[in-house]
Protein backbone atom coordinates (compact mmCIF):
# COMPACT_ATOMS: atom_id res chain seq x y z
CA UNK A 1 0.00 0.00 0.00
CA UNK A 2 2.99 2.27 0.43
CA UNK A 3 3.06 4.56 -2.58
CA UNK A 4 6.42 5.35 -4.12
CA UNK A 5 5.20 8.62 -5.59
CA UNK A 6 5.77 11.72 -3.46
CA UNK A 7 2.57 12.50 -1.58
CA UNK A 8 1.61 16.16 -1.41
CA UNK A 9 -1.67 15.33 0.29
CA UNK A 10 -3.62 16.58 -2.68
CA UNK A 11 -5.69 14.96 -5.39
CA UNK A 12 -7.81 16.89 -7.86
CA UNK A 13 -10.81 14.72 -6.96
CA UNK A 14 -10.78 16.50 -3.57
CA UNK A 15 -12.34 19.49 -5.32
CA UNK A 16 -15.55 17.47 -5.34
CA UNK A 17 -15.30 17.24 -1.56
CA UNK A 18 -14.63 20.94 -1.12
CA UNK A 19 -17.58 21.72 -3.40
CA UNK A 20 -19.81 20.39 -0.60
CA UNK A 21 -19.11 23.57 1.35
CA UNK A 22 -21.02 25.67 -1.20
CA UNK A 23 -24.57 24.27 -0.93
CA UNK A 24 -24.11 23.63 2.80
CA UNK A 25 -23.14 27.23 3.59
CA UNK A 26 -25.12 29.15 0.93
CA UNK A 27 -27.94 29.98 3.33
CA UNK A 28 -30.09 32.28 1.09
CA UNK A 29 -30.59 29.37 -1.28
CA UNK A 30 -32.44 27.21 1.22
CA UNK A 31 -33.94 29.65 3.70
CA UNK A 32 -37.54 29.22 2.50
CA UNK A 33 -40.69 27.30 3.40
CA UNK A 34 -41.67 26.35 -0.16
CA UNK A 35 -41.45 23.83 -1.72
CA UNK A 36 -42.54 21.74 1.23
CA UNK A 37 -42.17 17.96 1.23
CA UNK A 38 -44.45 15.77 3.38
CA UNK A 39 -45.14 18.92 5.36
CA UNK A 40 -41.46 19.72 5.99
CA UNK A 41 -40.39 23.23 4.97
CA UNK A 42 -37.66 23.34 2.28
CA UNK A 43 -35.16 24.70 4.82
CA UNK A 44 -35.29 21.43 6.76
CA UNK A 45 -35.69 18.76 4.14
CA UNK A 46 -33.11 20.27 1.80
CA UNK A 47 -30.41 20.15 4.46
CA UNK A 48 -31.36 16.59 5.46
CA UNK A 49 -31.22 15.42 1.83
CA UNK A 50 -27.89 17.23 1.42
CA UNK A 51 -26.43 14.98 4.13
CA UNK A 52 -27.01 11.96 1.88
CA UNK A 53 -25.82 13.64 -1.30
CA UNK A 54 -22.58 14.76 0.32
CA UNK A 55 -22.00 11.32 1.88
CA UNK A 56 -22.47 9.76 -1.56
CA UNK A 57 -20.00 12.20 -3.10
CA UNK A 58 -17.47 11.38 -0.36
CA UNK A 59 -17.96 7.65 -0.97
CA UNK A 60 -17.42 8.22 -4.71
CA UNK A 61 -14.20 10.15 -4.09
CA UNK A 62 -13.09 7.38 -1.74
CA UNK A 63 -13.53 4.68 -4.40
CA UNK A 64 -11.89 6.65 -7.14
CA UNK A 65 -8.86 7.81 -5.14
CA UNK A 66 -8.28 4.39 -3.56
CA UNK A 67 -8.52 2.78 -6.99
CA UNK A 68 -5.96 5.18 -8.47
CA UNK A 69 -3.58 4.48 -5.56
CA UNK A 70 -3.65 0.75 -6.19
CA UNK A 71 -2.23 1.22 -9.67
CA UNK B 1 -38.70 12.22 45.05
CA UNK B 2 -42.45 11.82 44.84
CA UNK B 3 -43.25 10.79 41.29
CA UNK B 4 -40.58 8.37 40.27
CA UNK B 5 -41.32 6.64 36.98
CA UNK B 6 -40.50 3.11 38.20
CA UNK B 7 -40.88 1.25 34.91
CA UNK B 8 -38.61 3.69 33.08
CA UNK B 9 -36.18 3.63 35.98
CA UNK B 10 -35.95 -0.19 36.03
CA UNK B 11 -35.30 -0.36 32.27
CA UNK B 12 -32.74 2.43 32.63
CA UNK B 13 -30.95 0.68 35.51
CA UNK B 14 -30.92 -2.68 33.69
CA UNK B 15 -29.35 -1.14 30.59
CA UNK B 16 -26.89 0.76 32.75
CA UNK B 17 -25.98 -2.45 34.55
CA UNK B 18 -25.35 -4.13 31.23
CA UNK B 19 -22.99 -1.44 29.95
CA UNK B 20 -21.19 -1.39 33.31
CA UNK B 21 -20.41 -5.09 32.87
CA UNK B 22 -19.47 -4.41 29.24
CA UNK B 23 -17.15 -1.57 30.26
CA UNK B 24 -15.14 -3.82 32.57
CA UNK B 25 -15.23 -6.82 30.23
CA UNK B 26 -13.84 -4.61 27.45
CA UNK B 27 -10.42 -4.76 29.12
CA UNK B 28 -10.07 -8.26 27.63
CA UNK B 29 -11.27 -7.26 24.18
CA UNK B 30 -8.50 -7.49 21.56
CA UNK B 31 -6.23 -7.95 24.51
CA UNK B 32 -3.27 -5.68 24.79
CA UNK B 33 -0.87 -4.62 27.52
CA UNK B 34 -2.83 -1.91 29.33
CA UNK B 35 0.41 -0.76 30.96
CA UNK B 36 1.24 0.93 27.64
CA UNK B 37 -0.33 4.32 26.96
CA UNK B 38 -0.82 3.33 23.33
CA UNK B 39 -2.99 0.41 24.50
CA UNK B 40 -4.86 2.08 27.38
CA UNK B 41 -5.29 5.46 25.70
CA UNK B 42 -5.75 4.46 22.04
CA UNK B 43 -6.97 0.85 22.22
CA UNK B 44 -3.76 -0.22 20.50
CA UNK B 45 -4.82 1.60 17.27
CA UNK B 46 -6.68 -1.53 16.24
CA UNK B 47 -10.27 -0.45 15.63
CA UNK B 48 -11.41 -1.31 12.10
CA UNK B 49 -13.91 0.65 10.03
CA UNK B 50 -17.04 -0.55 11.83
CA UNK B 51 -15.85 -0.19 15.43
CA UNK B 52 -14.28 3.17 14.54
CA UNK B 53 -17.66 4.20 13.15
CA UNK B 54 -19.39 3.45 16.46
CA UNK B 55 -16.58 4.94 18.51
CA UNK B 56 -16.14 8.20 16.58
CA UNK B 57 -19.91 8.56 16.13
CA UNK B 58 -20.49 8.02 19.84
CA UNK B 59 -17.66 10.42 20.57
CA UNK B 60 -18.62 13.37 18.34
CA UNK B 61 -22.40 13.22 18.65
CA UNK B 62 -22.61 13.53 22.41
CA UNK B 63 -25.54 13.25 24.80
CA UNK B 64 -25.37 16.96 25.33
CA UNK B 65 -25.75 17.47 21.58
CA UNK B 66 -28.85 15.30 21.57
CA UNK B 67 -30.34 17.39 24.38
CA UNK B 68 -29.05 20.84 23.41
CA UNK B 69 -29.70 20.92 19.65
CA UNK B 70 -33.44 20.11 19.95
CA UNK B 71 -33.53 22.46 22.96
CA UNK B 72 -32.17 25.24 20.74
CA UNK B 73 -34.79 24.39 18.07
CA UNK B 74 -37.45 24.51 20.77
CA UNK B 75 -36.27 27.79 22.23
CA UNK B 76 -34.78 29.67 19.24
CA UNK B 77 -35.94 27.82 16.14
CA UNK B 78 -34.26 27.44 12.74
CA UNK B 79 -30.80 28.50 13.97
CA UNK B 80 -30.47 25.09 15.69
CA UNK B 81 -30.34 23.43 12.28
CA UNK B 82 -26.82 24.84 11.78
CA UNK B 83 -25.83 21.48 13.30
CA UNK B 84 -26.67 19.89 9.92
CA UNK B 85 -24.41 21.93 7.58
CA UNK B 86 -21.82 21.86 10.38
CA UNK B 87 -21.81 18.08 10.45
CA UNK B 88 -21.86 17.91 6.64
CA UNK B 89 -18.67 19.89 6.11
CA UNK B 90 -16.68 18.19 8.86
CA UNK B 91 -16.38 15.11 6.64
CA UNK B 92 -14.53 16.60 3.66
CA UNK B 93 -12.10 17.95 6.28
CA UNK B 94 -11.83 14.54 7.94
CA UNK B 95 -11.28 12.86 4.57
CA UNK B 96 -8.63 15.21 3.23
CA UNK B 97 -6.66 16.25 6.30
CA UNK B 98 -6.79 13.62 8.99
CA UNK B 99 -5.47 10.52 7.21
CA UNK B 100 -2.22 12.52 7.11
CA UNK B 101 -2.28 13.01 10.85
CA UNK B 102 -3.11 9.33 11.34
CA UNK B 103 -0.17 8.28 9.17
CA UNK B 104 2.44 10.52 10.76
CA UNK B 105 1.18 9.62 14.25
CA UNK B 106 1.31 5.93 13.48
CA UNK B 107 4.85 6.27 12.17
CA UNK B 108 6.17 8.20 15.18
CA UNK B 109 3.93 6.84 17.94
CA UNK B 110 2.17 10.16 18.52
CA UNK B 111 -0.84 9.92 20.82
CA UNK B 112 -1.89 13.58 20.94
CA UNK B 113 -1.92 16.60 18.63
CA UNK B 114 0.71 18.17 20.88
CA UNK B 115 2.98 15.14 20.27
CA UNK B 116 2.77 15.90 16.57
CA UNK B 117 3.41 19.63 17.00
CA UNK B 118 6.41 18.86 19.24
CA UNK B 119 7.87 16.54 16.62
CA UNK B 120 7.07 18.70 13.63
CA UNK B 121 8.18 22.08 14.94
CA UNK B 122 10.62 20.97 17.64
CA UNK B 123 9.24 23.61 19.99
CA UNK B 124 8.06 22.43 23.39
CA UNK B 125 6.35 25.71 24.23
CA UNK B 126 4.16 25.60 21.14
CA UNK B 127 3.34 21.99 22.07
CA UNK B 128 2.53 23.16 25.59
CA UNK B 129 0.11 25.76 24.20
CA UNK B 130 -1.65 23.05 22.20
CA UNK B 131 -1.73 20.82 25.29
CA UNK B 132 -3.16 23.43 27.66
CA UNK B 133 -5.75 24.54 25.11
CA UNK B 134 -6.86 20.95 24.62
CA UNK B 135 -7.20 20.23 28.33
CA UNK B 136 -8.96 23.50 29.15
CA UNK B 137 -11.38 23.17 26.23
CA UNK B 138 -12.21 19.58 27.14
CA UNK B 139 -13.01 20.06 30.84
CA UNK B 140 -16.28 22.01 30.42
CA UNK B 141 -17.26 19.62 27.62
CA UNK B 142 -17.08 16.71 30.07
CA UNK B 143 -19.12 18.73 32.55
CA UNK B 144 -21.83 19.27 29.93
CA UNK B 145 -22.09 15.53 29.34
CA UNK B 146 -22.98 15.19 33.00
CA UNK B 147 -25.68 17.83 32.43
CA UNK B 148 -27.20 15.55 29.77
CA UNK B 149 -27.20 12.76 32.33
CA UNK B 150 -28.70 15.03 34.98
CA UNK B 151 -31.59 16.00 32.70
CA UNK B 152 -32.68 12.41 32.01
CA UNK B 153 -32.29 11.41 35.65
CA UNK B 154 -34.48 14.40 36.48
CA UNK B 155 -36.93 13.24 33.81
CA UNK B 156 -37.41 9.98 35.67
CA UNK B 157 -38.46 11.82 38.79
CA UNK B 158 -35.23 12.29 40.71
CA UNK B 159 -35.43 16.03 41.20
CA UNK B 160 -34.77 18.52 43.95
CA UNK B 161 -34.43 17.17 47.50
CA UNK B 162 -30.91 18.53 47.97
CA UNK B 163 -27.95 16.14 47.85
CA UNK B 164 -30.14 13.03 47.61
CA UNK B 165 -31.12 14.16 44.13
CA UNK B 166 -27.44 14.08 43.15
CA UNK B 167 -26.88 10.47 44.23
CA UNK B 168 -27.78 8.87 40.85
CA UNK B 169 -25.38 11.22 39.06
CA UNK B 170 -22.60 10.35 41.50
CA UNK B 171 -23.25 6.60 41.04
CA UNK B 172 -23.13 6.97 37.25
CA UNK B 173 -19.92 8.94 37.61
CA UNK B 174 -18.25 6.31 39.80
CA UNK B 175 -19.15 3.62 37.25
CA UNK B 176 -17.72 5.75 34.45
CA UNK B 177 -14.52 6.47 36.35
CA UNK B 178 -13.98 2.84 37.32
CA UNK B 179 -14.36 1.27 33.90
CA UNK B 180 -12.34 3.98 32.18
CA UNK B 181 -9.54 3.43 34.69
CA UNK B 182 -9.49 -0.31 34.20
CA UNK B 183 -10.21 -0.68 30.47
CA UNK B 184 -9.10 2.59 28.88
CA UNK B 185 -10.42 3.41 25.40
CA UNK B 186 -11.72 -0.14 24.91
CA UNK B 187 -14.54 0.59 27.37
CA UNK B 188 -16.16 3.50 25.48
CA UNK B 189 -15.56 1.66 22.19
CA UNK B 190 -17.54 -1.35 23.39
CA UNK B 191 -20.23 0.73 25.07
CA UNK B 192 -20.58 3.00 22.04
CA UNK B 193 -21.99 0.08 20.05
CA UNK B 194 -24.85 -0.38 22.53
CA UNK B 195 -25.39 3.32 22.97
CA UNK B 196 -25.50 4.11 19.27
CA UNK B 197 -27.97 1.31 18.54
CA UNK B 198 -30.22 2.62 21.34
CA UNK B 199 -29.94 6.18 20.04
CA UNK B 200 -30.84 5.15 16.48
CA UNK B 201 -33.86 3.18 17.76
CA UNK B 202 -34.98 6.17 19.81
CA UNK B 203 -34.51 8.69 17.02
CA UNK B 204 -36.33 6.67 14.38
CA UNK B 205 -39.17 5.69 16.74
CA UNK B 206 -39.64 9.33 17.70
CA UNK B 207 -39.52 10.64 14.14
CA UNK B 208 -42.14 8.10 13.01
CA UNK B 209 -44.50 7.88 15.99
CA UNK B 210 -44.74 11.51 17.06
CA UNK B 211 -45.64 13.02 13.64
CA UNK B 212 -48.33 10.33 13.21
CA UNK B 213 -49.80 11.23 16.60
CA UNK B 214 -49.67 14.93 15.82
CA UNK B 215 -51.21 14.59 12.35
CA UNK B 216 -48.11 14.96 10.16
CA UNK B 217 -45.22 17.41 9.72
CA UNK B 218 -47.55 19.95 8.09
CA UNK B 219 -49.47 20.36 11.36
CA UNK B 220 -46.30 20.35 13.44
CA UNK B 221 -44.71 23.20 11.48
CA UNK B 222 -48.02 25.09 11.34
CA UNK B 223 -47.73 25.33 15.13
CA UNK B 224 -44.22 26.83 14.96
CA UNK B 225 -44.23 30.66 15.20
CA UNK B 226 -43.02 32.40 12.01
CA UNK B 227 -39.90 33.87 13.65
CA UNK B 228 -38.73 30.39 14.64
CA UNK B 229 -39.63 28.67 11.36
CA UNK B 230 -36.90 30.23 9.21
CA UNK B 231 -33.85 32.43 9.66
CA UNK B 232 -34.62 36.15 9.62
CA UNK B 233 -33.88 37.64 6.19
CA UNK B 234 -31.09 40.23 6.63
CA UNK B 235 -32.26 43.84 6.24
CA UNK B 236 -29.92 46.68 5.22
CA UNK B 237 -26.13 46.55 5.35
CA UNK B 238 -25.69 43.33 7.24
CA UNK B 239 -25.25 39.64 6.58
CA UNK B 240 -27.54 39.11 9.57
CA UNK B 241 -28.74 35.65 10.50
CA UNK B 242 -27.40 34.17 7.24
CA UNK B 243 -23.83 35.12 8.11
CA UNK B 244 -24.32 33.96 11.66
CA UNK B 245 -25.63 30.57 10.54
CA UNK B 246 -22.90 29.96 7.96
CA UNK B 247 -19.97 31.13 10.13
CA UNK B 248 -21.26 29.11 13.09
CA UNK B 249 -21.36 25.99 10.92
CA UNK B 250 -17.95 26.64 9.33
CA UNK B 251 -16.17 27.65 12.54
CA UNK B 252 -17.59 24.71 14.47
CA UNK B 253 -16.54 22.35 11.69
CA UNK B 254 -12.97 23.66 11.62
CA UNK B 255 -12.74 23.36 15.41
CA UNK B 256 -14.26 19.90 15.84
CA UNK B 257 -11.37 17.62 14.95
CA UNK B 258 -8.93 19.75 16.92
CA UNK B 259 -10.63 18.66 20.15
CA UNK B 260 -8.51 16.05 21.92
CA UNK B 261 -11.37 13.53 22.12
CA UNK B 262 -11.97 13.73 18.34
CA UNK B 263 -8.31 13.06 17.71
CA UNK B 264 -8.22 10.16 20.14
CA UNK B 265 -11.09 8.60 18.20
CA UNK B 266 -9.35 9.11 14.85
CA UNK B 267 -5.95 7.87 16.00
CA UNK B 268 -7.48 4.68 17.45
CA UNK B 269 -8.53 3.58 13.94
CA UNK B 270 -6.56 0.70 12.48
CA UNK B 271 -5.58 2.48 9.25
CA UNK B 272 -5.84 5.78 7.43
CA UNK B 273 -8.19 4.00 5.04
CA UNK B 274 -10.55 3.24 7.91
CA UNK B 275 -10.57 6.98 8.69
CA UNK B 276 -11.50 7.77 5.08
CA UNK B 277 -14.23 5.17 4.90
CA UNK B 278 -15.69 6.70 8.01
CA UNK B 279 -15.84 10.12 6.37
CA UNK B 280 -18.44 8.59 4.04
CA UNK B 281 -20.20 6.51 6.72
CA UNK B 282 -20.36 8.89 9.69
CA UNK B 283 -22.86 11.26 8.00
CA UNK B 284 -25.51 8.72 9.10
CA UNK B 285 -25.13 10.36 12.51
CA UNK B 286 -25.56 13.82 10.97
CA UNK B 287 -28.85 12.71 9.49
CA UNK B 288 -29.98 11.39 12.85
CA UNK B 289 -28.93 14.63 14.55
CA UNK B 290 -31.08 16.52 12.02
CA UNK B 291 -34.03 14.29 12.85
CA UNK B 292 -33.48 14.86 16.56
CA UNK B 293 -33.39 18.63 15.96
CA UNK B 294 -36.89 18.28 14.53
CA UNK B 295 -38.00 16.95 17.95
CA UNK B 296 -37.63 20.51 19.20
CA UNK B 297 -40.38 21.62 16.81
CA UNK B 298 -42.54 18.67 17.84
CA UNK B 299 -42.12 19.80 21.44
CA UNK B 300 -43.37 23.24 20.37
CA UNK B 301 -46.38 21.66 18.63
CA UNK B 302 -47.26 19.60 21.71
CA UNK B 303 -46.63 22.59 23.96
CA UNK B 304 -44.77 20.49 26.52
CA UNK B 305 -43.69 23.53 28.49
CA UNK B 306 -47.29 24.38 29.22
CA UNK B 307 -48.21 20.95 30.59
CA UNK B 308 -48.33 21.09 34.40
CA UNK B 309 -46.65 17.68 34.87
CA UNK B 310 -43.42 18.98 33.31
CA UNK B 311 -43.40 22.41 34.99
CA UNK B 312 -40.85 21.29 37.57
CA UNK B 313 -38.53 19.84 34.92
CA UNK B 314 -38.64 23.05 32.88
CA UNK B 315 -38.06 25.14 35.99
CA UNK B 316 -34.90 23.13 36.69
CA UNK B 317 -33.50 22.43 33.24
CA UNK B 318 -35.15 25.12 31.07
CA UNK B 319 -35.32 24.28 27.33
CA UNK B 320 -33.02 21.29 27.88
CA UNK B 321 -36.07 19.53 29.30
CA UNK B 322 -37.97 19.77 25.97
CA UNK B 323 -36.84 16.38 24.60
CA UNK B 324 -37.24 14.41 27.83
CA UNK B 325 -40.70 15.95 28.29
CA UNK B 326 -41.69 15.12 24.73
CA UNK B 327 -40.54 11.51 25.15
CA UNK B 328 -42.37 11.19 28.48
CA UNK B 329 -45.49 12.67 26.92
CA UNK B 330 -45.47 10.37 23.87
CA UNK B 331 -44.06 6.97 24.77
CA UNK B 332 -44.93 4.20 27.22
CA UNK B 333 -42.71 4.12 30.29
CA UNK B 334 -40.59 1.16 29.22
CA UNK B 335 -39.61 2.92 26.01
CA UNK B 336 -38.89 6.12 27.92
CA UNK B 337 -36.45 3.98 29.91
CA UNK B 338 -34.75 2.85 26.70
CA UNK B 339 -34.58 6.40 25.31
CA UNK B 340 -33.29 7.89 28.54
CA UNK B 341 -30.72 5.11 28.83
CA UNK B 342 -29.61 5.95 25.28
CA UNK B 343 -29.04 9.57 26.30
CA UNK B 344 -27.52 8.66 29.67
CA UNK B 345 -25.12 6.08 28.23
CA UNK B 346 -24.56 8.56 25.41
CA UNK B 347 -23.12 10.88 28.04
CA UNK B 348 -20.71 8.28 29.40
CA UNK B 349 -19.09 7.40 26.06
CA UNK B 350 -17.82 10.88 25.15
CA UNK B 351 -17.09 11.68 28.81
CA UNK B 352 -14.85 8.61 28.99
CA UNK B 353 -13.07 9.45 25.72
CA UNK B 354 -12.65 13.10 26.70
CA UNK B 355 -11.12 12.19 30.05
CA UNK B 356 -8.79 9.71 28.37
CA UNK B 357 -7.79 12.34 25.79
CA UNK B 358 -7.11 14.95 28.48
CA UNK B 359 -5.15 12.36 30.46
CA UNK B 360 -3.06 11.46 27.41
CA UNK B 361 -2.28 15.14 26.88
CA UNK B 362 -1.27 15.78 30.47
CA UNK B 363 0.84 12.65 30.71
CA UNK B 364 2.62 12.88 27.40
CA UNK B 365 3.02 16.60 26.95
CA UNK B 366 3.33 17.96 30.49
CA UNK B 367 4.40 15.15 32.86
CA UNK B 368 6.81 13.40 30.50
CA UNK B 369 7.93 16.52 28.64
CA UNK B 370 8.60 18.78 31.61
CA UNK B 371 8.89 16.62 34.72
CA UNK B 372 9.80 12.99 34.14
CA UNK B 373 11.51 12.58 30.78
CA UNK B 374 12.88 9.22 31.95
CA UNK B 375 9.59 7.73 33.11
CA UNK B 376 8.89 4.13 32.10
CA UNK B 377 5.99 3.18 29.85
CA UNK B 378 4.29 1.67 32.87
CA UNK B 379 4.62 4.87 34.90
CA UNK B 380 3.34 6.88 31.95
CA UNK B 381 0.26 4.70 31.59
CA UNK B 382 -0.37 4.71 35.36
CA UNK B 383 -0.15 8.51 35.47
CA UNK B 384 -2.69 8.75 32.63
CA UNK B 385 -5.11 6.50 34.53
CA UNK B 386 -4.89 8.71 37.60
CA UNK B 387 -5.28 11.91 35.59
CA UNK B 388 -8.40 10.52 33.89
CA UNK B 389 -9.91 10.13 37.37
CA UNK B 390 -8.93 13.62 38.45
CA UNK B 391 -10.32 15.16 35.27
CA UNK B 392 -13.68 13.47 35.77
CA UNK B 393 -13.80 14.37 39.43
CA UNK B 394 -13.22 17.98 38.47
CA UNK B 395 -16.11 17.84 36.00
CA UNK B 396 -18.41 16.29 38.63
CA UNK B 397 -17.55 18.88 41.26
CA UNK B 398 -18.12 21.59 38.67
CA UNK B 399 -21.58 20.32 37.78
CA UNK B 400 -22.65 19.78 41.40
CA UNK B 401 -21.49 23.12 42.75
CA UNK B 402 -21.35 25.62 39.89
CA UNK B 403 -24.43 26.83 37.96
CA UNK B 404 -24.80 25.03 34.61
CA UNK B 405 -24.69 28.38 32.83
CA UNK B 406 -20.96 28.67 33.53
CA UNK B 407 -20.24 25.26 32.05
CA UNK B 408 -22.11 26.29 28.89
CA UNK B 409 -20.20 29.57 28.67
CA UNK B 410 -16.87 27.81 29.22
CA UNK B 411 -17.70 25.23 26.57
CA UNK B 412 -18.47 28.06 24.16
CA UNK B 413 -15.12 29.66 24.98
CA UNK B 414 -13.53 26.23 24.56
CA UNK B 415 -14.58 26.22 20.90
CA UNK B 416 -12.99 29.64 20.40
CA UNK B 417 -9.79 28.50 22.12
CA UNK B 418 -9.38 25.14 20.45
CA UNK B 419 -9.64 26.57 16.92
CA UNK B 420 -6.54 28.67 17.65
CA UNK B 421 -4.48 25.47 17.43
CA UNK B 422 -5.52 24.98 13.79
CA UNK B 423 -2.47 26.71 12.23
CA UNK B 424 -0.02 24.54 14.18
CA UNK B 425 -1.90 21.26 13.84
CA UNK B 426 -3.76 21.28 10.51
CA UNK B 427 -1.58 23.64 8.47
CA UNK B 428 1.39 21.99 10.14
CA UNK B 429 0.39 18.75 8.43
CA UNK B 430 1.04 20.37 5.06
CA UNK B 431 3.84 22.86 5.57
CA UNK B 432 6.49 23.93 8.02
CA UNK B 433 6.61 27.37 6.49
CA UNK B 434 5.30 29.02 9.67
CA UNK B 435 7.83 29.69 12.40
CA UNK B 436 6.92 28.00 15.70
CA UNK B 437 7.33 31.21 17.73
CA UNK B 438 5.12 33.10 15.27
CA UNK B 439 2.50 30.36 15.61
CA UNK B 440 2.73 30.65 19.38
CA UNK B 441 2.16 34.40 19.31
CA UNK B 442 -0.68 34.00 16.79
CA UNK B 443 -2.26 31.44 19.12
CA UNK B 444 -1.94 33.80 22.09
CA UNK B 445 -3.40 36.76 20.20
CA UNK B 446 -6.33 34.69 18.89
CA UNK B 447 -7.05 33.25 22.33
CA UNK B 448 -6.96 36.56 24.18
CA UNK B 449 -8.88 38.44 21.49
CA UNK B 450 -11.53 35.71 21.25
CA UNK B 451 -12.03 35.70 25.00
CA UNK B 452 -12.37 39.50 25.13
CA UNK B 453 -14.82 39.52 22.21
CA UNK B 454 -16.95 36.77 23.77
CA UNK B 455 -16.98 38.54 27.12
CA UNK B 456 -18.00 41.82 25.45
CA UNK B 457 -21.15 40.20 24.03
CA UNK B 458 -21.99 38.50 27.32
CA UNK B 459 -20.63 35.09 26.26
CA UNK B 460 -22.61 34.71 23.07
CA UNK B 461 -21.04 32.92 20.11
CA UNK B 462 -21.59 35.81 17.69
CA UNK B 463 -19.78 39.11 17.50
CA UNK B 464 -21.08 41.81 15.15
CA UNK B 465 -18.01 42.86 13.15
CA UNK B 466 -18.42 46.36 11.72
CA UNK B 467 -16.41 46.89 8.52
CA UNK B 468 -16.92 49.82 6.13
CA UNK B 469 -20.56 50.51 6.94
CA UNK B 470 -21.46 46.80 6.90
CA UNK B 471 -22.13 44.60 9.87
CA UNK B 472 -21.08 40.96 9.79
CA UNK B 473 -22.40 39.00 12.74
CA UNK B 474 -19.96 36.11 12.77
CA UNK B 475 -18.79 33.26 14.94
CA UNK B 476 -15.96 34.60 17.10
CA UNK B 477 -13.89 31.43 16.62
CA UNK B 478 -13.73 32.07 12.89
CA UNK B 479 -12.92 35.79 12.94
CA UNK B 480 -10.20 35.38 15.58
CA UNK B 481 -8.69 32.47 13.65
CA UNK B 482 -8.17 34.87 10.74
CA UNK B 483 -6.36 37.31 13.06
CA UNK B 484 -4.28 34.43 14.44
CA UNK B 485 -3.21 33.41 10.93
CA UNK B 486 -2.34 36.97 9.90
CA UNK B 487 -0.20 37.48 13.02
CA UNK B 488 1.58 34.16 12.48
CA UNK B 489 2.21 34.93 8.80
CA UNK B 490 3.54 38.43 9.45
CA UNK B 491 5.83 37.35 12.29
CA UNK B 492 7.21 34.25 10.57
CA UNK B 493 9.84 36.09 8.46
CA UNK B 494 10.79 38.15 11.50
CA UNK B 495 11.48 35.10 13.69
CA UNK B 496 13.15 33.24 10.84
CA UNK B 497 15.60 36.14 10.59
CA UNK B 498 16.55 36.12 14.29
CA UNK B 499 16.45 32.44 15.22
CA UNK B 500 17.40 29.13 13.65
CA UNK B 501 14.60 26.73 12.94
CA UNK B 502 14.48 23.68 15.17
CA UNK B 503 14.71 20.24 13.67
CA UNK B 504 11.69 18.56 12.08
CA UNK B 505 11.67 14.87 13.06
CA UNK B 506 9.04 13.97 10.43
CA UNK B 507 9.70 13.20 6.76
CA UNK B 508 7.46 14.02 3.81
CA UNK B 509 6.86 10.31 3.25
CA UNK B 510 5.56 9.85 6.83
CA UNK B 511 2.36 11.63 5.84
CA UNK B 512 1.50 9.40 2.91
CA UNK B 513 -1.32 6.92 3.25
Amino acid sequence: MQSTKPDHGWNWWYLLLLAQFVPALWVPFYNSVEPTWIGLPFFYWFQLVLVFICAAVTAFVYWITEASQQQ
Amino acid sequence: MRDINWVALIVFVLLFGFITWLGFAAAHWRRGDLDLLNEWGLGGRRFGTLIAWFLIGGDLYTAYTFIAVPALAFGTGALAFFAVPYTIIIYPILFIVFPRLWSVSHKHGYITAADFVRGRFGNRWLALAVTLTGIVATMPYIALQLVGLQVVIGGMGFVGEGWVGDVPLIIAFVILAAFTYSSGLRAPAAIAIVKDLLIYITAFAAIIVIPIELGGFGKIFAAVPAQKLLLAVPQGNTTGAYGAYATLALGSALALFLYPHSLTGILSASSSHAVRRNAALLPAYSFMLGLLALLGFMAIAVGVDKLPEYAQGFALFKANFAVPALLLHTFPSWFVGVAFAAIGIGALVPAAIMSIAAANLFTRNIYREFFRAQCTDRQESQMAKWVSLIVKLGALVFILFVPTQYAIQLQLLGGIWIIQTLPAVIIGLYTRWFNAWALLIGWAVGTVLGTIMAASVNFAAMYPLAIGGWTFPSYIALSTLVVNLIVAAVLTPVFNAIADKAKDETLASDYAM
